[in-house]
């Protein structure tokens, strides 16, 4: 176990990756505010940590939770819609969409978490099972089944537009 | 790696965080009273100086010699983890610091944390704090003055101790026989103080 370090040394090595984890998750539009509330929520909990193990993996697990409080509060802003994807994130609506990126924050939110982690970020297992919350063959999982789920949609994309 | 994993790595994203928005970080947590210790860096005539501040007053000046990464992690140990770049808070002593450098200021009006230091050491550093500006006092006087004029020794190490060098001028002390002693940023730190004070050793 090792001591706390000074806070400001976590966001100087781990702030650049959650901020692009949060330009992934949300786009460049709300990831800045969403990257502040993760820092000040982050240094609110900080001193109660009993030790300095594992704080990617911890910052991550809290920016992860200002991603799904803005999917909510968009969901709420949103007018009740027959074509608003269900588990949509993104800025676009979704058949307007041919971005990688637009489809992978249309997976449910812990398979979108993991794929952006663990293919975005190349984040290891131990971590990502960390930074989800959950079992390292969990993780596994949300992973493989994103990438299915992405697999199968990309195909659909590809014939519906040549079709 | 499939097409699809490339594509996914491969995606365009920012470098990190703009400095905007990394200010406005730590602007917010200074509003919302979250920065037990606000620190920045300047550069004087000296070279880099560390400063960071607790809420009750100046807390350390650190040399490029103490190193900067282990002075903060040690303030996170000693006094709070919560230890946050935000420069803001040191402007009165960055202000005072280039006026002294300048010759317009010859003693500091800046609230002192000395919580780290207690006891004897405390002691010391408060009377070391009431040697003047072109003034020198020994070790020994600066013992006796903090209640035990035998302890040179550990007056001397107390000093070596100083969380705020320069604000607390223990530059200004000196070996009974006039040698320079020792210097927490190095004797060469010392040396440019004394001179800069017009004081010839």
């Amino acid at each position: 176990m090792t001591a706390l370090p000074p806070f400001q040394a976590v966001l100087d090595r781990h702030g650049a990756d959650v901020y692009r984890y949060l330009v992934a998750s949300v786009g460049p539009v709300d990831a800045d505010d969403c990257f502040q509330e993760a820092c000040v929520s982050a240094l609110r909990a900080y001193p109660e940590l009993r030790h300095g193990d594992h704080l990617r993996a911890w910052l991550f697990r809290i920016a992860e939770r200002k991603v799904i409080d803005l999917h909510r509060t968009r969901a709420r802003r949103a007018l009740p819609s027959d074509d608003l994807p269900e588990q949509s994130v993104s800025d676009r609506p979704a058949h307007a969409s041919t971005d990688l990126f637009d489809q992978v924050r249309r997976l449910p939110d812990k398979q979108r978490a993991a794929v952006f982690l663990r293919c975005v970020l190349g984040t290891p297992y131990g971590e990502l099972a960390r930074a989800l919350g959950c079992s390292e063959p969990a993780a596994r999982r949300s992973v493989h089944e994103g990438l299915t789920k992405l697999r199968k949609g990309a195909h659909r994309w590809t014939t519906s537009s040549v079709g | 790696m499939d097409d699809l994993e490339r594509r996914l790595k491969e995606h365009e994203l920012p470098g990190g965080a703009p400095q905007a928005t990394l200010t406005s970080v730590a602007q917010r947590a200074e509003r919302e009273g979250l920065v037990d210790v606000a620190y920045t860096t300047v550069d004087s005539p000296m070279g880099d100086l560390l400063l960071a501040a607790t809420p009750f007053g100046l807390a350390r000046v650190a040399y490029p010699l103490n190193g900067f990464d282990s002075v903060l992690a040690e303030l996170a140990r000693r006094l709070s983890p919560r230890v946050v770049e935000a420069p803001a808070r040191l402007d009165r002593v960055r202000r005072e610091l280039d006026e002294y450098f300048e010759g317009s200021r010859r003693e500091f009006d800046l609230p002192l944390d000395l919580s780290v230091a207690s006891g004897f050491s405390r002691r010391v550093l408060e009377a070391t704090a009431r040697v003047g500006f072109g003034e020198l006092a020994s070790y020994r006087e600066v013992a006796r003055a903090a209640g035990s004029e035998r302890a040179v020794r550990a007056a001397g190490s107390a000093l070596g101790r100083n969380p705020v060098p320069v604000v607390v001028p223990c530059h200004r002390v000196l070996r009974t026989g006039g040698g320079l002693g020792g210097y927490t940023g190095g004797l060469d730190k010392k040396r440019f103080l004394l001179d800069l004070e017009g004081l010839e050793v």
